[in-house]
């Protein structure tokens, strides 16, 4: 039996909705991790047409090496990551001493049309309390129009010690639909933390 | 009594289901300032949660050139004053004849290991349609393992010429003890009027 309120269907057939535009879809949890990667069908990750936004949020993530870069990049077929991006990197960073506080378009962290992976914070520190934490958007990945925009904002605990922002955006330069995602340091193993996947409705 | 659908418990004592799909994104608690002198979230802050979201809405100042500005608490709001290492910039864009742009760091807004607040957003006007909004997002306040990172991104309407002006915020709050209290306020006058909502992301 359903439950139909003003034309609304608030439960039927054992399943009911309560709304929310943010649905959970997947986390992954480094434990000494070399990559981890979101793919489309695989291990009940959704990264398809059901939404036309996702979120990735990064929760304290904990590097084995220090002064590694976390990088990212899509796949079009679930095994290659190798799409074509131009991107923009700006920087902000303050010591805890009061030294350096600064703002820069980091150069050196961007890429044109580089089918490499895109940085999206860099140089991070690996003493037992330091990580990094934010989040990255990614748009219509399902999309075979359009290129595949992202923006991400991320917030670290440098080496120095300090802290720094990173602000990238971009776009895979692809009209394939973009299927999977994948995360990793430039050097050494993603030691601790969550990445969470959502998709927004 | 509960309520069972197709052999789906849905509710049941007062609760929902588990099971049930509520969205990941959950309104914990809504504080209006009404003249206050801050609005402060003592309880909801806990492991539920890895990361909260503060959006503050409209905020409207008492004073002209007030700042907004938020601090932590390990204590339950007994104490503000958690060291924090941060940075801050922002972009301008004056308007009312006087066509200006500016994009700068913000050492003056910045903390370096400091227990004062931290600034979020700058310079309000207290003309009776300006205010300010944005988003804090604060990271896993309940660990006790590494340091509390937070991110902010706010616009305001400024006092001096209508400017509107983005400021980008990022830092850490340098403790493993868990942060169980977060405090708004502004640097001079109270927070007339707005409100700013808590949410919790599963």
């Amino acid at each position: 039996m359903g439950l139909i309120s003003n034309g609304t269907t608030v439960f039927d057939a054992g399943a009911m909705s309560l709304g929310g535009s943010m649905t959970f879809i997947k986390k992954l949890t480094a434990s000494s991790s070399g990559t981890l990667s979101f793919v489309n069908g695989a291990s009940s990750v959704v990264l398809d047409d059901t939404y036309k936004e996702y979120l990735f949020t990064f929760n304290n993530i904990h590097a084995a090496t220090k002064g590694a870069d976390l990088q990212f990049n899509f796949t079009i077929d679930g095994s290659n990551y190798n799409i074509a991006k131009t991107t923009t990197m700006v920087r902000t960073l303050h010591g805890e001493d009061g030294s350096s506080g600064s703002q820069a378009y980091y150069g050196s962290m961007d890429l044109t049309q580089g089918t490499g992976f895109q940085i999206l914070f860099g140089d991070i520190n690996n003493g037992n309390d330091d990580s990094g934490s934010g989040y990255m958007q990614l748009f219509n990945p399902s999309s075979t129009t359009f290129v595949k925009h992202y923006l991400s904002h991320l917030q670290i605990s440098h080496e120095t010690p300090r802290s720094m922002n990173f602000l990238s955006a971009g776009y895979g330069n692809t009209t394939s639909a973009v299927t999977g995602v994948q995360f990793k340091f430039d050097s050494g193993n993603i030691d601790a933390g969550d990445i969470c996947l959502y998709g927004i409705s | 009594m509960g309520l069972i659908s197709n052999g789906t418990t849905l509710l049941d004592a007062g609760a929902i289901d588990s099971g049930i799909a509520q969205g990941s994104m959950q309104l914990i608690t809504t504080l209006t300032a009404s003249s206050s002198a801050n609005l402060s979230f003592t309880s909801g802050i806990s492991s539920t949660y890895k990361e909260y979201v503060f959006k503050y809405i409209s905020l409207h100042a008492a004073t002209d050139e007030a700042e907004l500005n938020v601090n932590f608490s390990v204590d339950g709001g007994s104490n503000y004053n958690v060291h924090k290492t941060s940075t801050f910039f922002r972009a301008e864009h004056t308007g009312g004849g006087t066509e200006a742009t500016a994009l700068e760091y913000r050492a003056a807004d910045d903390l370096a290991q400091g227990t004062g607040t931290q600034k979020i957003l700058r310079t309000f006007s207290t003309e009776n349609d300006h205010s300010g909004s944005g988003t804090l997002t604060l990271y896993d306040p309940s660990n006790t393992t590494f340091v509390k990172h937070f991110l902010a991104r706010g616009n305001v309407i400024q006092h001096a010429n209508d400017t509107s002006s983005v400021a980008f915020v990022g830092g850490y709050a340098n403790t493993t003890s868990a942060i169980n209290a977060v405090q708004f306020t502004f640097s001079s006058g109270n927070i007339d009027a707005g409100i700013i909502k808590m949410y919790g992301v599963l």
